[in-house]
Formats: structure tokens, sequence, C-alpha cells
């Protein structure tokens, strides 16, 4: 029997697998990568299982965009790449090089100004604790782009990657209905 | 975080990629499929090779009288795809019903039909449009039809070595009908149960199942019973549905509430391909 990562239960399947012990006898090479992040381009240097989402916040220093769940599953680490919402914490930074990347830190238009998207989440209190927003937001950036969004319904379905746990959803589509118009 | 140190390589060529497989080495598309695994420590390759980028990999195009998607290609490209809307639009409508749009931006039809999860959406509609899956390794290429393809519990017939580049399918004759029907896991997004059918110009009918068994697979015993596609004849070959299957039960459904649903979206399907 092999394992099913969402289809059936991961804690189960592992615990009848027995773990895969780690490799201790090579050594690795870090990656040297640029990223323009938020229009600024940054080098580093990294290794191969970094993922952008990790390298965003511990190499980068940007902790805006968040980790949920670090499986794909909730949204909260959606950032823009090369203008298209992507999971960061589904991508490796190496993956990415050479790309432009938007984080909730890039989008507000200046130091004293807010995104009016920012500006509309906080106008319909679209937040409790605020730690879906980020990913939330740009993830909106992201679909006002690609221009399917019209009603109310179709803004659910495609903003259905984003996972609200405090359950503010009616007011971040109000919200991003606001957006819209 | 991933636990286990592994090396990257983005080569530019199939060939070069080609280069690289073998030992311990794992194929990179969208990672989607591939990077939750290894968070989960269930696998822990030595090496990925990245073949997101490979521009041969990437292109949609019609040949002589076949569809050929690349192995690299997204579900959201086959989503927006003209070539696509206009000779097999069940693929990308099929493709907007995959996950949620982050997941498409990623994900690809490739990737998804060699990670073969039992409940992924590509491998129904890929049987029930006579898909093709061509395979290329050092030794040369190799065409599976997609019936011979899916091999059991995420098990297929790529080999290690193997690169899935492309999927081929035949232009649909004038007429032809098909649909794609899912009972949507609500937290995964993935098929519960999925069925995807045909109707062909000649009368016949091409039925598949996914999220059913272990493996997707095409359902003679519904195919012969369409008849003539009357209601009533369509109802009792709904009936039929993954007659003699294995059938899957988990936590999100039992084997009973599983044949169930083979049976209501099967009709479903074979409803929609009426008139
Ligand atoms: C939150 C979430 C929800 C999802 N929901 C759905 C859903 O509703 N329906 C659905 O069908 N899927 C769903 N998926 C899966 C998604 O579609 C995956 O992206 C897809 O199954 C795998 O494609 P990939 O390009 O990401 O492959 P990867 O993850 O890169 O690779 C998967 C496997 O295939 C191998 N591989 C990849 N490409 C090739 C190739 N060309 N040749 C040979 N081997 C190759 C890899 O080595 C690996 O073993 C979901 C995923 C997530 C994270
Ligand atoms: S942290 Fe990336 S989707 Fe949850
Ligand atoms: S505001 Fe708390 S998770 Fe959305």
């Amino acid at each position: 029997m092999s394992f099913c990562v969402y289809t059936f239960n991961p804690a189960a399947m592992l615990t009848e697998n027995a773990p895969i012990l780690p490799k201790t006898e090579r050594s690795f090479d870090t990656k040297s990568i640029t990223l323009t992040v938020n229009g600024k381009p940054r080098e580093l240097n990294v290794m191969p299982w970094v993922s952008l989402l990790d390298a965003l916040r511990e190499y980068i220093g940007l902790t805006g965009t968040k980790k949920g769940c670090d499986h794909g599953q909730c949204g909260a680490c959606t950032v823009l790449c090369d203008g298209k919402r992507i999971l960061s914490c589904l991508t490796l930074a190496t993956m990415k090089e050479g790309a432009e990347i938007t984080t909730i830190e890039g989008i507000a238009p200046s130091d004293t100004d807010l995104h009016p998207l920012q500006k509309a989440f906080i106008e319909n209190d679209a937040f409790q604790c605020g730690y879906c927003t980020p990913g939330q937001i740009c993830s909106a950036i992201g679909m006002l782009q690609e221009g399917k969004a019209h009603s109310r319904e179709e803004v659910k379905e495609l903003m259905s990657g984003n996972l609200c746990r405090c359950g503010a959803n009616v007011y971040i589509i109000d919200a991003i209905m606001e957006g819209i118009k | 975080m991933i636990s286990y140190p592994f090396d990257y390589v983005r080569p530019e060529s199939v060939e070069e990629a080609l280069e690289h497989l073998g030992g311990d080495t794992k194929i990179l598309a969208g990672g989607h499929s591939l990077l939750p695994t290894l968070k989960l420590r269930l696998s822990a390759p030595d090496k990925l090779v990245d073949i997101a980028r490979i521009a041969s990999l990437k292109k949609i195009k019609k040949d002589g009288d076949e569809i050929v998607i690349g192995g690299a290609v997204t579900h959201r490209e086959i989503m927006d795809s003209e070539i696509i809307q206009k000779h097999l639009p069940v693929l990308s409508e099929g493709a907007a019903v995959i996950g949620d749009p982050m997941i498409r931006y990623k994900g690809t039809m490739g990737g998804s039909l060699a990670h073969a999860d039992p409940s992924a959406d590509w491998s129904a509609m890929v049987l029930a449009a006579g898909g093709e899956i061509v395979i290329q390794s050092k030794k040369g290429k190799r065409t599976v039809p997609a019936t011979e393809f899916f091999t059991g519990f995420y098990s297929t017939a790529l080999k290690d070595g193997d690169i899935l580049i492309e999927i081929r399918f035949p232009v649909p004759e004038e007429g032809t009908k098909m649909t794609y029907q899912k009972f949507t896991q609500p937290a995964s997004r993935f098929a519960l149960v999925g069925c995807a059918a045909a109707r062909l110009p000649d009368g016949s009918a091409r039925v598949a199942f996914t999220g059913v068994a272990d493996a997707p697979f095409r359902d003679k015993g519904v195919e012969e019973a369409v008849g003539d596609w009357s209601e009533a004849t369509l109802e009792a070959a709904a009936q039929k549905a993954a007659e003699g299957q294995n059938i899957n039960a988990d936590h999100y459904a039992s084997e009973e509430y599983r044949l169930h649903l083979a049976k209501v979206y099967c009709k479903r399907a074979l409803l929609q391909l009426v008139n």
C-alpha cells in the first residue's frame, strides 16, 4: 500500500509507513538566486529545499506573508508572482529565480497611503485576527487582474483558495465587492 | 518545512532532463502534489529535476487530427486555451473545477496524471476523451493509451527515467459531446466521485470514473448499456456504474455511499449528453 496526501488520512498513513531516515552522508550546495521582491532585486543564497515562503519571511525579513498550513490548503501564504497569485509554501525559492514577487508589503502606493483593497478591508471589518488577511488581499488583487469575477457568487468561488478561520468571510467578500466597483 | 535535503536542477530541454534522471531523482512540475509529499516525509529524493520551464513541454497545439497538450502545461493554461475551448471544451471546463485558482496556476496535467491520486480530476476526463500519454526515456518515445496508463493506487505505466512529455487526444468528430460531473470533497476539492462521459456521433459512449476505486477506469458495463440514449435506458445504464470494481472506503465516504454517488453522477453525466 502506498500513501495518499489528501484523499485519505495522512496521519494514519504515517504510522503505517516507517519514517524515512535522514541521509547524513551527502553535502548539498546552496543556490544563488535573484528575486525581485516588491520592486527591489534581492540576491539570496538558499538551500534548494527552502520554500519561497520561508525565503520571504526568514531570509528577507518580510513577515507579512503568513504560514498557515504550509501544505497548500489555506492560502495564507498567497503572493503575486509575475502578477499571478500563487502559494509561496508550495513553491521552492529556486524555482522562481528571476521572477517578480509582490507581497502584502509591496502593494501600497506609498508609505503614507494604503492600497484601495487594504482600505476596503478596514472599512468593512474584513478580519478579526488578521492572519489570513495578507493572503486574502494578494489573492483578491490577483483575482481582480484576472477580470473574471463580477458577481458575489463568482467572487466567493474565485476566492475559495483563501480560508478565514475567524469566519470574517462575509465581510471579506463585501470588501472585495467594493474593490470591484 | 521540508525535512530532507535534496539537490535541484532546472534543465532547459527534455534531453538534458533525461540526463539527470535515474537513481533517487524525482521530476518536479508544479510541485503541488510532490512538495506536500516531501513535507509529510513520505518521500525523500536526492534530486529534483524541475521541468516546469522546458519550452517544448509548455505547448498546446493542434497536430493534424490530434490535440496535443505538453507535459508541463498547467491547469490554468488548459482552462484559458482557445484551442482547447474550441475542440475539447470539457477540458477547459474541467480545469476550472480543480482545487482553487492558486492550485490551477501551478499544477500541471502531466503532474496530475503521473501522480495518479485516485481522486484526481484529469484522469477521468483524459480517459473519456480517448487520450494517449506520450512518454520519453533515454531509450526513446512510447505512446500508452490512457486505458493502460493507470495501473493501480498511485501507480502508472511511468518507470524510473521516464518523462511524460505529451497528452494527445483525437479531435472529436463533429457532433461529439463530453461532460465531467463531480461530487467535490468540500475541503480539498478533489473528486469524492467524478464521472466523465462522451457521446460519439455513432451513438456509442465513453464513460470513466475517478475517486471510486484505487485507479481511475473506463466503465464498459455502462458504455454498453446506453443503447438509444432514452432516459429509461440511461437510468438502467447508470445503475451499472462501477460494477465489478473494488470500491474505496475511507473516512470521507463508505463503500456504499461511493457506489451510490457513482450511480448518481453517472446518470447526471449521461443526461447532460442528451440533446
Ligand atoms: C490544496 C490542493 C488542492 C488540490 N485539489 C485538487 C483537485 O480538486 N483535483 C485534482 O485533480 N487535483 C487537485 N490537487 C492536485 C494538483 O492538481 C496537483 O498540482 C497535481 O495533481 C500535480 O501536478 P503538479 O504539476 O503539481 O505535479 P508535481 O507535484 O510537481 O508532481 C507530482 C508527481 O508527478 C511526477 N511528475 C510530474 N510531472 C511529470 C512528468 N511530466 N513526467 C513524469 N513524472 C512527472 C513527479 O515526479 C511527482 O511524483 C490539489 C492540490 C492541492 C495542494
Ligand atoms: S500556508 Fe500556504 S496554503 Fe497554507
Ligand atoms: S481574520 Fe483570522 S483567519 Fe481570517
